[in-house]
């Protein structure tokens, strides 16, 4: 279980996290909306230890991950598999390679075995036979299914997706989710989703926050918000420029 | 009494200016000296990045190789000339070999390499780190526990060390053999009289003066070019205002340490 308590943020005046407050369950697949630019990629940033909080605390197993240092914190951290935005796969490494990457460096596995698990992820998520290609050569899509290769090769407890769909068509996106289904349903990993893709998290969510002005304002099953007669979450559901949240 | 009080408002935010630019470069500073410490501490502990190392070392070295050679070689052709220019006004032509060593061994080789490499090699080094950082590599490596300046910082810092003063050698001994072959057959220097100068003027500590240099300038050009990388903001305008910043912070702290170390070492 990870618990965000209390967790303040702020860059230079602009407050981006206020008090944000919520637990999520071993095993479940969270998602946490939010409009452009509301703290969600700053959330997680803080949750895997890559930005400090103003205060506040990340609790994970008994542990606050924001009073660990960089030892400590990397001890927990090799229990995560993190699907960036863009992927972030590196651009000196292949394919293979980028998803060999976490494997090489956080196991003692042998060449054999690391090249076994690394094809056994790449056909899960379609790319076997474009492990040679580097990451210029690869589509948006292409790219974002390395890094979820990348993101589960090392069987983490815990993995988080920014924006696994942004900017990919509509197939692209659903085959996303299919895949992140897939692999939820072969192993007891929980999953954090960061998303403003309503649709696309609402049929694959345990449970869907929504972050508005740095706070969590809604919380609850997929069918659950989808009723809800809170003026701000039926604006964000039904994506009503009229409503309480107003685009500056 | 208005217009005092007018002044002293100027001043003040005169003097907020100034402490403003002047707590900016120091921080900078302190950051870049941070960063140059744990990179090469962290060079000798586990786990090696023998690859990593060697690829760098191929790239600031080998690859450099033909861009000195060139540029060497030019470089003591000019400098021959000049040199006869100077000399043969007091019949001392026979002291161009000398005179071209010296230059080549103690300010030109180390110097012009060392700019040469900065223009090639550290704007390369700054833009694909601020490339790596804008396009979330950088925290990839974090989030996986791996630390991105033993992974990024130390193999690029150590080769660099190691391979400035091969250049700086490479950059002489092409510039010697450019003025041997200007000075014998354009300016009818004889060649014993050329070979004798360098024999007789030109000592090992001349050699090592300029080898410590190149050791130096590659330690400064590392150092600016990685922390400029490392930690560039702004998306693509970012990552070029910061390489254009790492070329003429390195190039401008290349020049002052030379006079520095020159002053030390005279």
């Amino acid at each position: 279980m990870i618990e965000v308590e209390n967790v303040h943020k702020r860059f230079n005046h602009q407050k981006v996290l206020d008090g944000t407050s919520f637990r999520i369950n071993s095993g479940s697949v969270t998602s946490l909306m939010g409009r452009s630019g509301a703290g969600k990629s700053v959330l997680l940033k803080i949750m895997i230890g890559l930005e400090k909080p103003d205060s506040g605390a990340i609790w994970l197993d008994g542990k606050n991950l924001v009073t660990l240092n960089l030892a400590q914190l990397n001890k927990i951290r090799v229990r995560f598999g993190i699907l960036f935005q863009e992927g972030a796969l590196f651009d000196s490494l292949n394919v293979r390679e980028n998803v060999a990457f976490p494997l090489k460096e956080r196991t003692k596995l042998s060449d054999r075995q690391i090249s076994e698990m690394v094809d056994d992820h790449l056909e899960q998520v379609g790319l076997l036979n474009h492990g040679e290609k580097f990451p210029s050569e690869l589509s948006g899509g292409m790219r974002k299914r390395a890094g979820l290769a990348r993101a589960l090769v090392t069987k983490p407890d815990l993995v988080f997706f920014d924006e696994p769909t942004s900017g990919l068509d509509p197939i692209t996106k659903s085959t996303i989710y299919r895949l992140i289904q897939k692999t939820h349903a072969q192993r007891e990993m929980t999953y954090v989703i960061i998303s403003h893709d309503i649709r696309g998290v609402m049929d694959i969510s345990d449970e869907i926050m929504v972050l508005n002005d740095g706070q969590i304002v809604a919380k609850g099953k997929p069918e659950e918000l989808s009723q809800s007669v809170d003026p701000l979450v039926r604006q964000f559901l039904t994506g009503s420029p009229d409503g309480p949240i107003k685009i500056d | 009494m208005k217009a005092l009080l007018m002044m002293s408002t100027e001043d003040n935010s005169l003097i907020k200016m100034a402490l403003t630019v002047v707590s900016g470069f120091l921080s900078q500073l302190g950051g870049a000296l941070i960063m140059t410490v744990m990179a090469l501490k962290s060079f000798f502990w586990p786990p090696y990045r023998i690859r990593e190392f060697l690829r760098h070392l191929d790239f600031i070295g080998s690859q450099s190789a033909f861009l000195i050679i060139i540029t060497g070689a030019f470089t003591g052709m000019v400098t021959a000339l000049q040199g006869y220019n100077g000399m043969h006004r007091y019949g001392a032509e026979s002291l161009v070999g000398a005179t071209v060593a010296l230059a080549l061994a103690r300010e030109l080789g180390p110097v012009l390499s060392a700019l040469m490499v900065t223009g090639r090699v550290g704007s390369s080094m700054t833009a694909e780190l601020g490339s790596m950082r804008n396009t979330q590599q950088i925290d990839a490596l974090s989030s996986m526990a791996v630390d991105p300046i033993h992974y990024l910082v130390s193999p690029r810092m150590v080769a660099s060390i190691i391979t400035l003063p091969f250049l700086a050698c490479i950059y002489g001994f092409s510039g010697m053999v450019g003025a041997y072959f200007v000075s014998t057959s354009y300016l009818d220097i004889d060649p014993g009289a050329f070979m004798s100068g360098i024999r007789n003027y030109v000592d090992i500590s001349d050699i090592t003066h300029g080898l410590i240099k190149a050791v130096v300038f590659g330690l400064i050009m590392s150092m600016v070019a990685c922390y400029k990388g490392f930690y560039a903001t702004g998306g693509s305008r970012g990552v070029g205002v910061a390489t254009t910043k790492a070329v003429v912070i390195s190039s401008v702290l290349i020049l002052i340490s030379d006079y520095v170390m020159t002053a030390i070492m005279f």
